[in-house]
């Protein structure tokens, strides 16, 4: 990424052709293996090929699918956060504790845990950005202390790990239709905000300065101070992001499970990582894209759900999940590899 | 040079693919009665096909909270499934995630699947409540089993086995308290596992004049479970341990050992290493769910739900425990343990 090479303004004015746009871009590999993973259990098993298959898909993708995207985006600016999966238990424990325990009506929960999901998110920003401290170990620290704060408060405040939410608290008629309702063929709505949240973060990426300046960040976030990009403000409302899309699922959890649970979305971070980068972002930062992201998300969810509709024996699911994830990988690579030599 | 170790590392993995679910789709062929082939691999199909009596042919999934079937316990439940499985002539799958919000996603993964009855773990009956009721409304009976003895009859299950955790800790609790216990370690492995609440809650209640202290330890990191109460029984004060899992118990005897403390020791559910710790005297007893049960049972309960339209339990849970383990009839349960089924 060359943000300040003017050597290089001449080759970056040039009108690259259409095929040449579009084999290029971060995603295409991933889209090519998905439709691999598609075909791959629409053979291999009697009913992928389905409706009822999809939403069985696409639902748990969604959620999935929705932190991939916020942690691509993050990690296009050049940074990680390994509490995004605990911060979902975490925020859907604090809706809990705020409604079922102290009674607060649910819209006033809602924005408390919201307030907090922001202050989690400023936490891990601010903190890698003063201690200059790598991402990876600050967002653990967090990891461990949502983790640990969320067990803590409610063994202390309702002896519980498992809080369920009385309908008074669950059947708030405007929460159980924006967070928990299925508006056709078994699609949950987790699903709309999904594709919404791709198209909003992929126009934000490529055509708006905030997306450049993602880009510049991730990239080589010297650079990009010199030449005036906020690099701080980027990277914490960066975080913040990922820290806000955590408290959605959390809503989504917590109004269609009607309870929260101590340990929900514990090891999630791993699996947002990895749809991000089978969706093309690379670990270093500075390249990536929030389609792919969505498809590794999509590709992640078919191998899952698809080896439980296979029904080979479980003992080997692990093996299969891996080598799976490993070929999509890998002719995403392949895929990418080729089509930059071709058209260079 | 580059692209070609490409081409073969995926052809490789393609092979490793194919070659382990060949095996797997004969399985599905021989045992979906009526039905055509439909398999990837159905050139593959047709050996050894005529190998395997098919008796009622129905796919049966086992969804439970873990992450798959390698600890003692689940181990266990998993035998006791497939040999009703083998003798119902039915083809099962058990499958697990102790994420709850995953879990959920397996059972609604089952169902577009159409298979012909689940199994289920009901750690949170609140949040499966919605899934079960799909099932139910395409016609799949469930059967809920292990935790949730006590809520599966607000659910749309057609029944429960399992054991009522309370009851067995108070009963544990009780012969704790009648062997001179006065403070009793209570480590709880899994923090978001409502029945380990009410395991501990029932030692305190049946343990009469007794105080118990639960502490925070995890499964999946014993070695840290192992420090975790090698710390608390350095306090000479606690004299007895009640583990909830016969893994954490075996880290226990060692963290009691090693720590030079008198505490007694005993334990949920068993495992080979718990019976011989029985009999060397060093876990005094251990309360057994009789796991194989969980798993066995609810074969027989939905194929004779679906061929009769029979319930098991009259609306209530079938009790698969609690059994107590200890010397005087350890030499018995041991040879079960080496078959699988306890």
């Amino acid at each position: 990424m060359t943000v300040d090479a003017p050597a290089a303004t001449d080759d970056r004015l040039v009108q690259a052709g259409l095929a040449k746009k579009v084999l290029t871009r971060p995603e295409f590999g991933s889209i090519i293996g998905a439709v691999a993973v598609f075909i791959f259990f629409s053979l291999a098993t009697e009913n992928f090929f389905s409706v009822d298959a999809m939403s069985a898909v696409l639902n748990p993708a969604s959620t999935l699918g929705i932190m991939s995207v916020a942690v691509a985006l993050l990690m296009i600016g050049g940074e990680f956060d390994l509490s995004s999966g605990a911060l979902i238990g975490g925020l859907g424990m604090t809706m809990a504790l705020l409604t079922a325990n102290a009674g607060l009506p649910v819209w006033l929960a809602m924005i408390l845990s919201l307030a907090l999901a922001v202050g989690v998110g400023m936490f891990n920003g601010f903190m890698v950005i003063k201690t200059k401290l790598p991402s990876f170990i600050v967002t653990l620290g967090t990891f461990f202390i949502v983790q640990g704060a969320g067990l803590g408060f409610a063994r202390l405040i309702s002896g519980q790990t498992t809080i369920y939410l009385s309908d008074e608290f669950a059947n708030v008629d405007f929460a159980k239709w924006l967070f928990a309702s299925t508006p056709f063929a078994g699609i949950r709505i987790p699903v709309y905000f999904w594709i919404a949240i791709t198209a909003l973060a992929t126009y934000l990426l490529l055509r708006t300065r905030y997306g450049n300046w993602i880009f510049s960040v991730g990239g080589n976030a010297e650079s990009a101070r010199a030449v005036g990009v906020p690099v701080n403000r980027v990277k914490i409302a960066l975080f913040v992001n990922v820290s806000v899309s955590a408290w959605l699922v959390a809503m989504f959890n917590t109004f269609r499970f009607e309870s929260a649970q101590i340990g929900t979305g514990v090891g999630s971070e791993f699996e947002f990582i990895i749809a991000a980068v089978i969706g093309g972002c690379l670990l270093t930062g500075g390249y990536g894209s929030a389609i792919g992201a969505s498809i590794g998300a999509l590709i992640f969810e078919m191998v899952r759900q698809g080896l439980a509709f296979a029904r080979w024996e479980a003992d080997w699911f692990k093996l299969f999940l891996g080598v799976m994830l490993l070929l999509a990988a890998l002719l995403n690579a392949w895929v990418r590899s080729r089509a930059q030599r071709a058209m260079s | 040079m580059k692209g070609r170790i490409w081409v073969a590392l995926v052809l490789a993995l393609v092979l490793v693919v194919s070659a382990c679910s060949s095996d797997d789709s004969d399985d599905t062929t021989t045992t979906a009665a009526g039905d055509t082939e439909t398999t990837a691999s159905d050139t593959e199909t047709t050996a050894g096909g005529d190998s395997q009596v098919s008796q009622t042919g129905f796919d049966f999934d086992l969804i439970f909270h873990d992450k798959d079937a390698s600890g003692t316990f689940w181990g266990v439940m998993k035998n006791g499934f497939d040999a009703a499985c083998d003798a119902w002539g039915a083809s099962c799958n058990m499958i697990g995630d102790p994420d709850i919000t995953k879990q959920a996603a397996l059972v609604d993964t089952s169902i577009a699947n159409a298979v012909d009855g689940i199994v289920l773990t009901l750690p949170n009956a609140d949040a499966l409540r919605d899934s079960i009721q799909r099932a139910a409304d395409a016609g799949i009976p469930v059967v809920t089993i292990n935790s949730g003895s006590d809520v599966f009859a607000t659910t749309a299950a057609i029944g429960h086995a399992g054991q009522d955790e309370f009851i067995a800790g108070q009963g544990a609790g009780a012969r704790l308290a009648a062997e001179g216990a006065t403070n009793i370690l209570c480590p709880i492995h899994e923090a978001n596992n409502a029945a380990l609440q009410a395991r501990c809650a029932g030692v305190e209640a049946g343990a009469t004049g007794a105080t118990v202290n639960q502490v925070q330890i995890d499964v999946a990191n014993l070695d840290a479970a192992f420090e975790t109460i090698k710390t608390e029984v350095s306090d000479e004060s606690v004299d007895a341990v009640i583990t909830l899992n016969p893994d954490v118990s075996i880290r226990a005897r060692d963290a009691i050992a090693e720590a030079g403390s008198s505490a007694m020791l005993a334990t949920f559910d068993l495992g080979e290493e718990v019976l011989n710790s029985i009999e060397a005297g060093t876990i005094l007893f251990a309360v057994d769910q009789q796991q194989y049960l969980q798993g066995n049972l609810p074969v027989a309960m939905l194929a004779l739900n679906i061929q009769s339209g029979l319930v098991v339990g009259g609306g209530l849970a079938v009790l698969t425990g609690p059994g107590f383990v200890d010397a005087s009839n350890v030499a018995q349960v041991k040879d079960g343990v080496a078959a699988g089924t306890r």
